[in-house]
């Protein structure tokens, strides 16, 4: 029982991490069509960033909010001067264009930063807590508040202010979001500051219990993308359940079968899931006009 | 329109013989070997992307599967270097089918997680399978022998993957004119629209990704068998983005395009090399540049650059 716990309480973590990525792919995706594959990147950015801050000599929470507000900026410019200019595009070409973005942020990554692990201090230590036979480090109780906090504040945001629900006008119809008179560039534009934004938190978060690098990007991209679409692109609920099943997958295959083969057990399980529902769990069913 | 499609091969094939007069060393032919075996690949997955409109972010799996037989088949099997071509040919088109069959169903970025799903999985037993692949590793592929004649050198490389591009390149062109092609296109435009006039999507699907497979593992195969070496990264995620990314480059529907976005994506990053650390920013912007700029491709791009001066 306290292994099954173990493997709960860690598949919960790293799949609250997954889970924060696929939020942002759905964000940017529902304003725009694009999936971007850079959300990897603004993890990394704002993992790296506090970390090369906090070295600085700059107090951790401060070195944090900068590498947020950096990240941010970051996802603007991706977004003013990658994505904007290419309007109609088709699907492959933005994705390749974030592909190329993404190689060229880990790229600068390894010239203005490192090519070293870095990690930054847990917030209450390492003394890991009792729960049930299981150890759970307090860092994971942290990342587990820190995501459901972005989730219950994203929902408000989007759900409880006006600008919110032209996020939501734009992702309904994006012509109709224009004829009431929404500026669906600056929708799309907020849409990536706040992917960035989640993304650099995910980061900053996770470090400490996983450590960081310049290119932890890439692989935290394909999870994130699996998990978006194990949950159904478009859906922002089931991005999370997404991410935290992946997460609860590779732990428990892990435990069970074989860390080897964690990462091909998820993908089976998501081969399997999509074959069975193609619209992912709960995406819903596009009709096609011919 | 064929005449015209035997004038560009002939512009092709002319191009091939003439460039190496300007090659001042070995090195040349090999980065000339690449291209050609990229291009191949490239083309096998321009007939899935650009012609039937579907995506695979895991084709570098069939890269893989195509490496690994030239290097198992010999070493354990005991199979020569020919037969196992073939025989990788042959088991990445049995995958493809069995792979295919239920994930073609999917559509759009579901499809492209799938075949990323394919791409991941074979890298991952490629991996970890040791006894059989050597590990991360990778392991050393005997050299290629047909009829007494040991196919090696970059100078033989470049010749042997030219004529298999060509090759490749010309049954591609016919399979666009055939009945298939035509049917692949209309499920391009509309996979409704097609089925009403009686296309079996689900087959004409199925029976491209098989194809391009297929190039795939030949490509694969004679990577492996021209390095000398393979390892797990040849089905990466990134080769697989890099496959894609040649087919956009050059333009999806063209299987001119696939050589120039081979070309492009083989050549810049050995010239870029002299830029040391900043070789991947450079890398990440120019792909980035030319697909704001060039978003049809570089040849469809050039061609309606030329229609309009002529007119």
């Amino acid at each position: 029982m306290a292994e099954v716990l173990q493997f709960f309480f860690s598949g919960l973590t790293v799949g609250a991490v997954y889970a924060l990525v696929a939020l942002g792919f759905t964000l940017i995706y529902n304003a725009s069509d694009v999936i971007n594959f850079a959300q990897g990147e603004f993890v990394m950015l704002g993992g790296m960033s506090t970390v090369f801050l906090a070295s600085a000599g700059i107090p951790i929470p401060l070195a944090a909010l900068l590498a947020v507000v950096l990240t941010i900026a970051v996802g603007l410019a991706l977004h003013r001067f990658a994505i904007e200019p290419a309007r109609g595009a088709s699907a492959v070409v933005l994705i390749m264009i974030t592909i190329g973005a993404s190689i060229f942020l880990r790229g600068a990554a390894q010239i203005v930063f490192d090519k070293r692990f870095h990690s930054l201090p847990p917030l209450f230590g390492i003394e890991p807590l009792r729960l049930g036979g299981a150890a759970v480090l307090p860092q994971s109780v942290v990342v587990l508040a820190g995501a459901a906090l972005i989730v219950v504040l994203l929902w408000v945001f989007i759900d409880r202010t006006l600008i919110g629900k032209a996020v939501l006008a734009t992702a309904a119809n994006r012509l109709a979001a224009r004829l009431v008179g929404i500026d669906t560039r600056r929708i799309v534009g907020l849409s990536f500051a706040v992917s960035a934004a989640i993304g650099a938190v995910a980061g900053i978060l996770i470090t400490p219990i996983t450590l960081t690098s310049y290119d932890v990007g890439t692989l935290l991209a394909l999870k994130g993308f699996a998990a978006a679409m194990l949950g159904g692109i478009g859906s922002a609920l089931g991005a999370v359940i997404g991410g935290l099943l992946l997460g609860m997958l590779e732990a428990f295959s892990a435990g069970y079968v074989s860390s080897k083969y964690k990462e091909a057990v998820a993908f089976v399980v998501i081969l399997a899931v999509l074959l069975a529902m193609p619209q992912g769990l709960l995406g819903r069913g596009k009709v096609e006009r011919v | 329109m064929l005449t015209h499609r035997l004038a560009a091969l002939a512009w092709v094939a002319a191009i091939i013989v003439l460039v190496p007069l300007l090659f001042p060393s070995a090195y040349y032919y090999r980065v000339g070997a690449l291209v050609f075996i990229f291009a191949l690949a490239a083309t096998g997955l321009n007939l899935l992307m650009g012609f039937a409109g579907q995506v695979s972010l895991g084709h570098a799996g069939f890269l893989g599967i195509g490496g690994y037989a030239v290097a198992i088949g010999p070493t354990y099997l005991g199979s020569p270097s020919w037969l196992s071509i073939l025989g990788g040919a042959a088991l990445s088109g049995l995958v493809a089918f069995l792979v295919g069959k239920p994930i073609l169903r999917l559509k759009g970025h579901y499809l492209a997680v799938a075949t990323l799903g394919f791409g991941v999985l074979v890298a991952i037993v490629l991996t970890n399978e040791a006894a059989w692949t050597g590990g991360p590793d990778g392991m050393s592929v005997p050299r290629l022998v047909l009829f007494e004649w040991r196919v090696s050198g970059s100078q033989t490389w470049y010749w042997v993957a030219a004529v298999t591009f060509i090759v490749g390149a010309v049954l591609a062109l016919n399979l666009i004119d055939s009945p298939t092609g035509r049917a692949l296109k209309a499920i391009h435009d509309s996979e409704v629209a097609s089925s009403v006039l009686g296309v079996d999507v689900a087959r004409e699907k199925l029976v491209v990704f098989v194809i391009s497979a297929i190039y795939a593992s030949v490509a694969g195969s004679y990577l492996a068998l021209f390095n000398g070496h393979v390892t797990p990264d040849v089905s990466g995620f990134l080769r697989s983005i890099e496959l894609v990314a040649m087919v956009v480059l050059g333009g999806m529907g063209s299987v001119a395009g696939s050589l120039v976005g081979a070309a492009v994506l083989v050549v810049l990053p050995q010239t870029l090399t002299m830029l040391h650390d900043y070789e991947h920013m450079v890398l990440g912007l120019m792909l980035m540049g030319f697909m704001i700029f060039l978003r049809q491709g570089i040849v469809p791009s050039l061609a309606a650059a030329l229609a309009r001066r002529r007119t």
